[in-house]
């Protein structure tokens, strides 16, 4: 596309944005609808990955709102931007509930974003919908967890290395932050319980956007040269993915010889690099945009359609939204109403098809079942999925490989508590 | 499995010893039939047969398979070339007209990729081209297939090429080290060639050696000796890694030593310079691709002008628009620039989208060069060539043209300069057009290593900074030492203290070290200082 084509997509787009905060305050004023606030940030480092997830959620709503809306009235959607700044969230979140009013929010990408807007939505009462894979440890009454726990995503990748590749020799391999930092931890302990000795695994961290990875590949290279198969877990995230697989592939490694599965690279994050070194590295997700089947083949059309560009990717927290978005309708739906405690209620055993061939449930403990699938990066950026759990994986709030969390269960149904300790029956933690 | 899989592959290698070009229809088409069945380890077992079967199409089924362009369904496969032609692979015959539709390309995952690896480094050892038979070398000491053997031996006895030999017998080594039944008499010979090999691969093998005891205890000897080799090697590594950085560090901080070094305008646009250059030579990229494809090795040279003049034009634009109203008044420059810097990331972002943008990287820049036992990338030799002929051609302007003497002049006394007639509006901006231009040029080598995204510059900010000041302010060569000095540093300490430890250790040294020097490494001295 030549530069004035960008310019003038950028253009359109600004028109476009300009025509949708129009229409929405014209609606506002024409009949009652139902708000739903999106909390993604429009600006700064996260924009990357969260503009897509706006683009979705506002996708998903123009289509509700075709179908007749819920309950007779028509969605409205309420976007706001926290440029991935994390106090700002919190302060995003408030306005949302409080000065928008509106009903529920999906929203939030880092795990810091989460834990920020947290203590607003149990103050408010209010319900937010989380789509990003995290590292667990956590459930809360008002939070719905759609993306994976570490047990629907890392340990049957860990599983599937050991298994088909043989791998014998682990590097742990992360940015430095708290989602990799517990990730690697249940890994760790995982492993360790599996027999791995200790000097078989290493554990790397490194600062968010960090560009120089000489050192750190040719420390895999050397640790990989130890006469045992070895394999990269990485947990690393964001920008400092793109400069890590260069060095991956200027350095030689490759895939047959010591693979990478990755938590955090999807077709999004791929769509920055040229893929040909990287062939055969993986990842693992619950969606692929890849995947063969023709609710994702029409949900693929629909967001090219909607984006007005062809090359548009889908990904995984974007399936993650399809299918908090369809849970929270059909639980208002059979709540009759859109108010909080009673679709918190209604909510839990809820099913709706995911775009991978199965139905998923939202559990007692706020997560949902979903498949995991194992990808190889191919040439075309996409992902070929070389592997896939028999049925769909419950997710885990709390994880069993923690010496802190093994006993505790979450149960907002029954037990209405994030935290039960098996062991002392009192809800409260460890 | 293994057993059948290898023996096999010993008929292979029989077939083709005896060069009998006698097609045997049983064993190839039944070994094609299980491409059918959409298995990696059908798909792999039909690997074995297909190069098993000494088949005149073998070669050209596994080369297409390995490319995506061996297709199959409803029981037939199909040969599809570079340039969209099908044939069967049956039959060798020509298929006229579009593709069947029911036809899907043989997936392939990481195990098939190893066999196809395999296959082809056995069918490939004699080839006449030099360059696929060490290849082919390449790929058997990696796949370490017993079954190779014979045609391992084969193919030594008739090689002329002397680095191909090489590698032909490390082959051989490994595959006698790695396989069973073999005396240790050969096995301890087979240590010695791996010995002389001496890199890592090598030492991976002998790490791995079980079985009788004298053997082992040669090949831990082996092992011990190559790892202090390659111990002593690591250290230069870490030295070059730590020029590579520092001439990271050094092509981004460079522009910055002009505008806040010798103008003392606190810039914190200067990261977007760097990103507006890497977009430039996206966009660079993008219409060559479209237009004239057979430039893109050229791609990088063609962008760096144009990275240059579109940024050093915005650079003169700030200049004119913002910064001349704000000179001497550092706390608004900052605040200023630093809206600005925002100002064009958001703009970036709209007009290109919030996600990376891909810059290719042209062949001659990709890969590694083995020297001894360093392993030099070529992408980081010539950001480093560059960021020095960049650092020079930048002294020579500052020093022999008119430009330079003006901006020297300005910068030591700008009233004086004045007088002598010097239009010192001018020289301000094209002194800032300067430096952001030489920010843009950075921007291009950085497209190389880093993410083109609207955050490219935010993560070399502070590090330019950081460059500068450490190096002394308003000192070219203060830089060049500074940004050495900080690259090298961090990449000696990473290796003990980590990456994010090993940053914060900088950190310190570097606030302890202005304490001491406040004005860095070299101060500037006379009558410019009070200035």
């Amino acid at each position: 596309m030549s530069m004035l084509g960008k310019a003038v997509k950028g253009a359109r787009w600004l028109a476009a944005s300009a025509l949708i905060a129009g229409t929405m305050a014209g609606a506002a004023q024409a009949q009652e609808t139902i708000k739903v606030g999106i909390l993604h940030s429009l600006s700064g480092t996260m924009a990357i990955s969260e503009t897509t997830l706006k683009d979705a959620m506002l996708m998903l709503i123009e289509e509700q709102n075709k179908k007749g809306g819920i309950l007779g009235k028509k969605l409205e959607a309420v976007v706001v931007d926290p440029a991935s700044n994390w106090p700002l969230f919190a302060e995003k979140a408030r306005e949302l509930i409080s000065k928008d009013k509106v009903v529920a929010v999906f929203g939030c990408w880092t795990s810091v974003s989460r834990k920020s807007v947290l203590p607003v939505f149990k103050e408010l009462n209010s319900i937010l919908f989380y789509p990003v894979q995290y590292e667990g440890e956590e459930s809360e009454r008002n939070v719905f967890y759609t993306g994976a726990a570490p047990n629907q995503q890392a340990i049957p990748a860990v599983d599937y290395l050991a298994k088909e590749e043989g791998v014998q020799r682990w590097v742990l391999a992360g940015t430095d932050y708290v989602y990799p930092r517990t990730t690697n931890k249940i890994l760790e302990a995982y492993l360790l319980a599996k027999g791995v000795k200790p000097e078989d695994i290493m554990i790397n961290y490194t600062p968010f956007g960090h560009s120089d990875w000489q050192t750190i590949v040719a420390d895999i290279k050397k640790f990989g040269s130890a006469g045992k198969k070895t394999a990269v877990v990485s947990t690393i995230n964001g920008d400092a993915n793109v400069p890590f697989y260069k060095e991956l592939g200027n350095q030689g490694v490759k895939a047959t010889d010591i693979p990478v599965v990755a938590f955090s690279v999807g077709e999004e994050e791929l769509a920055g690099i040229d893929t040909k070194p990287l062939v055969g590295h993986l990842a693992a997700w619950n969606y692929f945009q890849s995947v063969d089947t023709p609710d994702n083949k029409a949900f693929i059309e629909k967001w090219k359609a909607f984006t007005k560009n062809d090359k548009r990717v889908t990904n995984d927290p974007m399936e993650a939204h399809v299918i908090g978005f369809n849970m929270w309708v059909k639980a208002v739906e059979k709540a009759g109403t859109t108010e909080p405690d009673k679709v918190i209620d209604s909510i839990v055993g809820i099913q709706v098809p995911n775009l991978t061939g199965g139905v998923s449930e939202m559990l007692p403990n706020h997560h949902i079942t979903k498949p995991v699938l194992i990808g190889e990066i191919k040439d075309n950026g996409q992902f070929d999925v070389v592997w896939k759990t028999e049925g769909l994986v419950p997710g885990d709030a709390w994880s069993k490989e923690l010496d802190g969390s093994k006993d505790l269960v979450a149960d907002w149904k029954t037990l209405k508590c994030g935290n039960y300790n098996t062991v002392t029956k009192k809800c409260g933690g460890a | 499995m293994m057993i059948l899989r290898d023996s096999l592959r010993a008929l292979l290698v029989l077939l083709a010893l005896s060069w009998a070009s006698v097609a045997m229809a049983g064993p190839y088409e039944d070994a094609l039939q299980k491409f059918t069945t959409d298995s990696y380890a059908d798909t792999d077992t039909a690997i074995v047969g297909v190069a098993s079967s000494g088949n005149p199409q073998a070669l050209a089924v596994v080369e297409a398979l390995r490319d995506g362009r061996l297709l199959a369904g409803a029981g037939r496969v199909v040969i599809r070339d570079a340039s969209g032609a099908m044939t069967d692979a049956a039959t060798g015959q020509a298929i006229a007209g579009a593709a069947p539709a029911d036809l899907k390309p043989v997936r392939v995952n990481n195990r098939v990729r190893r066999a196809i690896e395999a296959a082809l480094g056995s069918m490939t050892l004699m080839s006449p081209d030099a360059g696929k038979r060490l290849d082919a070398a390449r790929a058997v000491f990696r796949s370490k297939d017993a079954a190779a053997l014979p045609i391992l031996d084969q193919a030594l006895a008739q090689e002329k090429d002397a680095t191909v030999k090489t590698i032909l017998e490390e082959a051989r080594a490994a595959i006698l080290l790695s396989a069973p039944d073999i005396s240790s008499a050969d096995r301890i010979a087979a240590i010695g060639v791996l010995k002389a090999r001496g890199n890592q691969d090598a030492l991976a093998l002998l790490s791995s050696v079980t079985g009788a005891p004298e053997v082992v205890e040669a090949a831990q000897a082996a092992a011990a000796g190559i790892r202090s080799r390659l111990e002593l090697w690591n250290a230069l590594q870490n030295v070059w890694y730590g020029i590579s950085l520092g001439s990271v560090l050094l092509l981004a901080a460079i522009g910055l030593a002009i505008t806040f070094g010798t103008m003392g305008v606190i810039n914190m646009a200067h990261g977007e310079m760097v990103m507006i250059g890497a977009y430039t030579t996206f966009v660079v990229q993008e219409i060559i691709r479209t237009q004239m494809p057979g430039l893109f090795g050229a791609s990088l040279f063609i962008a760096l002008p144009l990275a240059f003049v579109v940024a050093g034009g915005i650079g003169i634009l700030i200049e004119r628009t913002v910064i001349r109203f704000l000179y001497g008044r550092p706390l608004e420059t900052l605040l200023a620039t630093w809206g600005l810097s925002l100002m064009l990331q958001q703009a970036v972002r709209s007009i290109f989208g919030p996600t990376n943008r891909e810059v290719g990287t042209p062949a001659w820049m990709s890969g590694a060069l083995e020297l001894g036992g360093l392993s030099l990338t070529y992408n980081r030799i010539a950001i480093v060539i560059f960021a020095f002929g960049v650092f020079a051609a930048l002294l020579l302007v500052m020093r022999y043209t008119s430009l330079g003497l003006f901006v020297r002049a300005v910068t030591q006394n700008r009233r004086m300069a004045g007088s002598m007639g010097i239009r010192t509006n001018r020289i301000d901006a094209l002194a800032f057009g300067l430096g952001s231009g030489v920010a843009g040029i950075a921007g291009v080598a950085l497209s190389q290593i880093d993410n083109v995204s609207p955050n490219l510059g935010q993560g070399y900010i502070i590090d330019s900074f950081m460059v500068v000041v450490f190096g002394g302010v308003g000192n070219l060569w203060g830089t060049l030492v500074g940004a050495m000095t900080l690259g090298i540093a961090n990449k000696l300490l990473e290796p003990y203290a980590g990456a994010v430890l090993g940053k914060i250790v900088l950190l310190i040294a570097i606030i302890l070290f202005i304490q001491r020097r406040p004005r860095g490494l070299f101060a500037l001295k006379g009558r410019a200082v009070e200035a």
